[in-house]
């Protein structure tokens, strides 16, 4: 054997080592956010939407406008955590898309633990929805929205954080229906939560019976929590709900989740 | 130490028996060719030593270790059939993606290289051809430098260029000594890259010889003849008889002296209508895997 060959040819190692932190790592969090951003449908939903909702519901509309600053801004955050609910949902519903690509069996053949994995997807879900927020509010604050600094800080904050629940959701969907177009049935259903959380219309012009229902919904808290900066009216209610409801969805999410990728 | 070690291995679906108590022990450095018909039972085997199926009885062990171990170390890999594939990543996001789960994976440049597939790196996945994402799955499969490369049909919808193409990248990896087993239902396939083939029908090995053993026992001829009640257990013991087959009245009788099995078939027996033809692999092939073959193998190593 020559020394060319040698270096073609090194032996293969035998000494093997685990992966660090279950394979979690900045390269793939990275690949994978940009992965997704690359997805126009999702992009519309997220950027796009919120923004067209904002102009049409609040500047497009005459008592919008005479109400003043505290509609505009009611409005504005409203469509940050619609477009903040959809960027979690579609983000943690991508596992649905995944499996029914066999792309999570690939990863089964590799070191990568699944909790990983799922860290890394609520991690993407987490910065679609803060995309979906902060372009909401770009667009809110060059188009008339004033605001306090804090008010844009709080209220901002709450949106992202709260709309947590969603990824808990996008998981929970994701891992039971391995579907590519999963997101084109829950759209529909996310309009109609977004619907009972007050973010198209204030609950209070709903009749009193949809009200009472809305409060038990996924979205009454996280609509609550993101405008109480702006209008006040935060309640333990509101709190319990979306703790409720993200424990409920991650339950599901861990029990779904388990079922898929239970290793021999 | 073993690379792969299957000890009685069964998978049960509902009714279906995939794998049947199978039996397989494979050396450091072979390529093995797991060879047989569509629904034998090869993919089942293959998800249980990748530990993405559990037997029903039987254990796996990849060089002494649990496929869940070895997984995690990086010591088995596998290209999958199809799927598995991102159509958003690049083919290069792809590599690199995996290759961050790993500790110390061996460069994305180098991987793409010996997978033949450097020239199209900044490609989009879903614009690559079967063949190419084939290339990228094996790229991927390089990455951890593992011991043991597993290929369930790994060239299934590639035309004869791709085809070409594949087994050339492996074969010039396989020179480095990694122990290869790939699944295949093309006999000229398992016929050229293979060191030994494995044929399995319905779920249990029924030959397992080098190419060159296996070849032997397809170069003689065939016997066919109309016979009511044959013994088979005597038809078995005439010299030079590979297997015994029995479809209807008709008994087919593959061996490598003709002339002693007619010879002793109208002499001894009451059979009639006989009909000789030379065999080829294809012939082989069919006749060991045939769903409702009686047979015996002689001259193959366990």
């Amino acid at each position: 054997m020559t020394a060319a060959d040698i270096t073609l040819a090194p032996a293969i190692s035998v000494e093997r080592t685990t992966t660090p932190y279950g394979g979690f790592n900045i390269t793939a969090l990275r690949l994978e956010i940009t992965r997704v951003l690359r997805n126009r449908r999702t992009l519309f939903f997220i950027l796009i939407f919120p923004s067209i909702f904002f102009f049409m519901f609040g500047l497009g509309n005459k008592n919008a406008r005479a109400a003043g600053d505290i509609a505009l801004g009611y409005i504005m955050i409203s469509m940050a955590v619609y477009g903040a609910m959809v960027g979690n949902t579609s983000g943690g519903a991508s596992v649905a898309l995944e499996r029914s690509l066999g792309w999570s069996r690939q990863l089964r053949l590799t070191p990568l633990h699944p909790l990983a994995y799922v860290s890394m997807k609520v991690l993407t879900s987490m910065t679609l929805g803060l995309l979906a927020v902060l372009s909401t509010f770009t667009i809110g604050a060059l188009n008339g929205v004033h605001m306090s600094a804090s008010t844009w800080i709080m209220a901002g904050l709450a949106a992202w954080i709260c709309s947590f629940v969603f990824a808990a959701f996008g998981l929970f969907v994701g891992f039971l229906f391995p579907a590519e177009n999963v997101m084109q049935f829950v759209g529909p259903l996310l309009a109609v939560m977004a619907m009972f959380g007050g973010l198209f219309i204030p609950l209070s012009q709903l009749p009193q019976g949809m009200q009472t229902f809305a409060k038990y919904t996924p979205m009454y808290g996280v609509g609550l929590l993101a405008r109480a900066p702006l209008v006040g009216g935060a309640t333990a209610w509101a709190a319990g709900s979306v703790i409720v409801w993200t424990v409920l969805f991650g339950i599901g999410a861990m029990a779904m989740f388990k079922r898929d990728t239970a290793r021999v | 130490m073993l690379a792969i070690d299957l000890q009685n291995l069964t998978k049960r679906y509902g009714a279906v028996t995939a794998v049947n108590d199978l039996t397989l022990q494979v050396a450091p450095g072979e390529i093995v060719a797991f060879l047989g018909p569509n629904g034998a039972g090869k993919t089942t085997t293959i998800d249980m030593m990748l530990g993405l199926a559990r037997p029903d009885a039987g254990s796996v062990r990849i060089h002494g270790m649990t496929p869940a171990d070895s997984i995690a170390r990086g010591d088995i890999a596998a290209v999958m059939q199809t799927g598995g594939l991102l159509k958003d990543f690049t083919v290069a996001e792809t590599v690199q993606y995996t290759a961050s789960l790993y500790p110390h994976a061996r460069p994305i440049e180098e991987v793409l290289d010996r997978a033949g597939i450097r020239g199209i790196a900044t490609r989009r996945v879903g614009k690559c051809s079967g063949g190419e994402q084939q290339r990228l799955r094996f790229a991927m499969a390089l990455l951890s430098d593992p011991r043991l490369l597993i290929l369930d049909e790994p060239t299934t919808g590639m035309d004869v260029e791709g085809r070409r193409e594949f087994w050339q990248a492996i074969r010039q990896d396989a020179k480095r000594g990694r122990t290869i087993l790939f699944a295949t239902h093309y006999l000229d396939e398992a016929d050229a890259y293979a060191d030994r083939i494995v044929l399995i029908r319905e779920g249990s090995i029924v030959a397992d010889g080098t190419t060159a053993e296996i070849k032997n026992l397809a170069s003689g001829r065939r016997v066919r003849a109309t016979l009511d009640n044959p013994d088979l257990v005597a038809l078995r013991a005439i010299d030079g008889v590979i297997a015994v087959e029995l479809r209807g009245d008709s008994v087919f009788i593959n061996c490598s002296d003709s002339d002693v099995v007619a010879r002793y078939l109208l002499s001894r027996t009451a059979a009639r209508d006989l009909e000789i033809s030379s065999q080829n692999l294809e012939a082989a092939f069919v006749a060991l895997t045939a769903k409702d073959a009686v047979m015996e193998t002689t001259g193959a190593v366990a």
